[in-house]
């Protein structure tokens, strides 16, 4: 268990960017052999604290200590030397050399002065994977392992140059749940031999399970330290949000009609010409949520640019209230009710530099009253914009604020109002709280269950299972382009991460 | 996600394409940049002149009157103001084509295109309304100025439109395939109108020049002496293009798209809008722009169209790619760039610069240099941001103490 002298405490850390404050007077402390979790909305301060600690920052004010000396770092070799490993959400990592020549990179044994002794740097890197059961074959390339390999690298990395304090930043975002359990394990191993480690994280679960204690921050204060023995989701949301949230979808049971989407045998290729949706077939009927569950690139990307009509099906059918739509183009399937939430709304579902206004226009600026014969008419345009920012609570701007200024919650309510006010019949919702935090994603279920309960028929995809558990009425999962069972929702994260990697029990397709 | 902080200042990926870095440039700052920029080009046209071992005050003023643009000062008077007065109307009749090939590439801009092609849309027009103005001389004035006008706008937008429609359907870069098509242009107009060339002037074998357009193809002069290029209405006509190019942008669906696209192709694709349309109509109503600005140069004051037209003059077309950035593509931004070039041109022109202030057959390099300096700083904003950047970085580290590691207490 943890001892109680801190290996490291920040104190009264400030830093300041133009108009933001990100961090201010953040009093944050580490004890040899814990797992401190660093709890936060998006834009909470909690990766500027660490990049403050790992010397990429410099704190305005306020004094970092490592085992109670002060030290002022400029640059991340000084914090390296000094004992700290920092795992970024993006790995660092060359994809073309092996994981030894990672591991071992800017730190290489070499042989006559010069040459890198691989023979070594794969035995050393070995000796450290087996002693802290970090499985990873070294002489692997980087590209060929799976991301949780990797980022078993970037650990094997941080241990490699001696790290006694470790901060991994949202380690567990790309991670399956099988794969965070393991990541889980490893960590436990090593605050056992000695390590400390900071946990950074948006997620309240992950953070009950594996932290020891619990720092809440809020708009770049810290509001609390707790134990995570004795703490609940609640009151951890209430601390990150600064009021009560509803962390449970509350909806009443759905009470489903016609099929309104009907995907049969689709197939689907993708950009390198890859057989991604290989004879999917699923039905989403009206006033229900079918959620797609499945690991990332399964086809769920193919499959809805399929059903949005950017990606043209080899075979297959979609049909969308009866008509059959299958090939239609972007601008028919919004004209026969289909609404999509894209997964990238930076790419696809917002134009960031044309103002809020202009965005929530982006499909009825052909339509009367916004537009007659080719002629636009911007203050109809503004009008309408004006009260969908009421209407959706859009905040951050006016109508001539561009999209890219607002953040990420509201350019996705900016979304989320263009899309809804088209009534659609269908709606589908890709990964539509991705990047949010906790109030945001309250509000995009809210809206969702919404659609629903009016009737549309709404289709999720999402990597997160505990968003497709609440939100859902039906699970679908899917590997490898094909539908591999379904399932009620209330299903285990468990049974439906198994059936994600393909070992599942096979249902048969149920015929909606 | 994690909670980035907005970095102080923007790195840009410098694997952008250009027009992405200049979409990024454009909303850089408001009027500052365009003016900082010609303002460091300036100095260092200044610098040049320096070294040449003249005065780079007295030949900027010796360029601004040469410009004619004294002539909006109430004191000059007497025949001080008859050749300001002189000097002006050839400004106007060089801003003409400095507006509308300027326009050509601002248009495209905005769709997320480099239009590099104004020259050949530049000389498709020309040729194209050369010949109707040497034809049809038996219509109406009017009616024959509209047709040729109109013909070799067309000409123009299907020069351009070639490029549209390669981009649209196989991906061919705009950049490459219309530098491409100003040589396919550059060298057909040298044949129609060169030796033996079936447009060349018969009367005059021995000269490679068109038949002189008819006198009722003449667009009228409302400033100064038609028979000493006056200026035409065509000066109207580009002005009235700055404000269809801003109706077009900012009040048709047609712009919106155009925009849209520029902007964000995906996003324009994922809310129905055709990407492939929007480029193919963007590039064709560039090259209208161009096209209508050789119409405009010959029925106004060239009336006879000869090959170093074709192979060299038409080579504004490329400052109009100065003015189109300078103007920040937009509407207002590139009148005021066309005044700028304009003048720059035409005061440094050998008949207008005064030789006791500066060498003329040196100032005219002068306009280029200043030129070329504002095209590096437009596209220069990554490296300038980059500095900007280490800067920023070294007051870090100053502020550091240099034995950096861990400093006891």
């Amino acid at each position: 268990m943890a001892d109680a002298t801190p290996v490291l405490e920040l104190r009264g850390i400030t830093k300041r960017f133009p108009g933001v404050l990100a961090n201010d007077a953040v009093d944050f402390d580490l004890r040899r052999g814990e797992i401190h979790a660093l709890l936060g909305e998006n834009g909470a301060g909690k990766s500027t604290l660490m990049n403050i600690l790992y010397g990429l920052y410099r704190a305005d004010a306020g004094d970092v200590l490592l085992a109670g000396r002060r030290v002022s770092f400029s640059s991340a070799k000084d914090a390296i030397r000094a004992g700290i490993g920092m795992v970024h959400q993006h790995f660092m990592l060359i994809p073309v050399m092996t994981v030894a020549e990672n591991v071992v990179l800017g730190n290489e044994p070499v042989v006559s002065g010069v040459f890198l002794d691989e023979r070594n740097a794969a035995a050393r890197v070995r000796e450290l994977s087996e002693r802290f059961a970090l499985a990873v074959e070294p002489v692997a390339r980087i590209d060929k392992i799976s991301v949780g390999q990797q980022q078993r690298v970037e650990i094997l990395k941080a241990l490699y140059r001696r790290a006694d304090i470790l901060i991994l930043d949202e380690p567990t975002a790309v991670l399956t749940p099988q794969e965070a359990s393991d990541l889980f394990a490893i960590l436990r191993t090593l605050v056992g031999d000695g390590m400390s480690i900071v946990f950074i994280s948006h997620k309240l679960n992950e953070v009950l399970e594996i932290a020891d204690r619990i720092t809440v921050l809020r708009r770049g204060r810290a509001i609390e330290t707790v134990p995570a023995a004795g703490a609940t989701p609640a009151s951890l949301a209430r601390g990150m949000v600064g009021r009560e949230v509803l962390l449970r979808v509350e909806k009443r049971p759905a009470t489903p009609g016609d099929t309104l989407l009907a995907v049969e045998d689709l197939h689907v290729r993708d950009d390198r010409d890859l057989e991604t949706v290989r004879g999917l077939s699923l039905q989403v009927r009206a006033g229900e949520i079918v959620g797609l569950a499945g690991i990332d690139g399964n086809g769920q990307t193919e499959l809805v640019e399929a059903i949005v009509g950017l990606r043209r099906p080899t075979d297959g059918r979609v049909g969308v209230a009866g008509d059959d739509v299958t090939g239609a183009r972007p601008k028919h399937l919004i004209d026969v009710g289909v609404g999509h939430i894209p997964q990238d709304r930076h790419r696809r579902g917002l134009v960031l530099d044309f103002s809020v206004a202009e965005n929530l226009s982006l499909h009825d600026y052909r339509k009367a009253p916004e537009s007659r014969f080719g002629w636009l008419w911007p203050h109809r345009i503004v009008a309408r914009a004006r009260t969908l920012i009421r209407e959706y609570d859009i905040r951050g701007g006016g109508p001539s604020t561009a999209a890219g200024s607002l953040s990420g919650g509201n350019q996705q309510k900016v979304v989320i109002a263009r899309e809804i006010a088209a009534e659609p019949q269908v709606l589908v919702a890709a990964q539509p709280t991705r990047g949010l935090d906790v109030g945001a994603i309250e509000y995009v279920h809210r809206r969702l269950v919404e659609q629903r309960d009016a009737g549309a028929g709404v289709l999720l995809v999402s990597l997160e299972l505990e968003e497709i558990r609440s939100l859902s009425d039906r699970i679908l999962v899917v590997y490898e382009g094909r539908i591999v069972g379904e399932y009620p929702p209330e299903t285990s994260e468990e049974e439906l991460g198994l059936a994600m990697t393909g070992g599942g029990r096979r249902t048969e397709q149920v015929p909606a | 996600m994690s909670d980035q902080p907005p970095p102080p200042v923007a790195v840009p990926d410098e694997r952008l394409p250009f027009a992405e870095r200049y979409a990024l440039w454009q909303r850089g700052g408001g009027i500052a940049t365009p003016l900082a920029t010609a303002v460091v080009a300036f100095a260092m046209g200044g610098l040049v002149v320096l070294a040449t071992g003249h005065n780079p005050l007295q030949t900027y003023r010796g360029i601004f009157d040469g410009s004619g643009l004294n002539w909006l000062f109430p004191w000059v008077t007497g025949a001080a103001r008859q050749t300001a007065a002189f000097n002006l109307q050839e400004t106007g009749l060089l801003m003409i084509p400095l507006i509308l090939t300027g326009l050509a590439v601002a248009f495209a801009f905005r769709c997320g295109l480099f239009n590099i092609g104004g020259q050949g849309q530049y000389i498709v027009g020309i040729v194209t309304g050369t010949q109707i103005g040497v034809w049809l001389a038996s219509l109406p004035g009017p009616l024959h100025i509209v047709i040729a006008v109109t013909a070799a706008t067309l000409a123009g937008a299907v020069w351009g439109g070639i490029a549209g429609f390669l981009r649209a359907t196989v991906g061919a870069h705009e950049v490459i395939s219309t530098i491409m098509l100003n040589w396919i242009a550059i060298w057909v107009g040298s044949y129609l109108i060169g030796f033996g060339g079936p447009f060349q002037d018969h009367s005059q074998p021995g000269v490679p020049v068109s038949r002189p357009i008819a006198m009722n193809a003449h667009l009228p002069v409302f400033w100064g002496n038609p028979l000493l290029q006056g200026l035409d209405i065509g000066f109207f006509v580009a002005l009235g293009m700055l404000v269809l190019y801003w109706l077009v942008l900012r009040r048709t669906t047609l712009g919106f798209e155009v925009r849209a696209v520029g902007f964000s192709p995906d996003a324009a694709a994922n809310s129905g809008i055709k990407v492939a349309r929007s480029y193919f109509l963007a590039m064709a109503i560039s090259g209208g722009f161009a096209g209508l600005a050789g119409a405009l140069d010959i029925l106004g004051w060239q009336f006879r169209l000869d090959v170093t037209t074709i192979q060299i003059a038409s080579q504004i077309a490329f400052t109009g790619i100065a003015v189109a950035l300078l103007g920040r593509t937009t509407a207002i931004g590139t009148f005021l760039a066309g005044v700028l070039f304009a003048g720059l041109v035409n005061g440094t022109s050998t008949a207008n610069l005064d030789p006791s202030v500066f060498p003329p057959q040196l100032a005219g390099n002068l306009t280029t240099i200043i030129q070329g300096l504002v095209v590096l700083f437009v596209g220069a904003d990554v490296l300038i941001l980059y500095v900007w950047n280490l800067r920023r970085k070294a007051r870090v580290r100053r502020a550091a103490p240099p034995a950096a590691a861990a400093v006891a207490e």
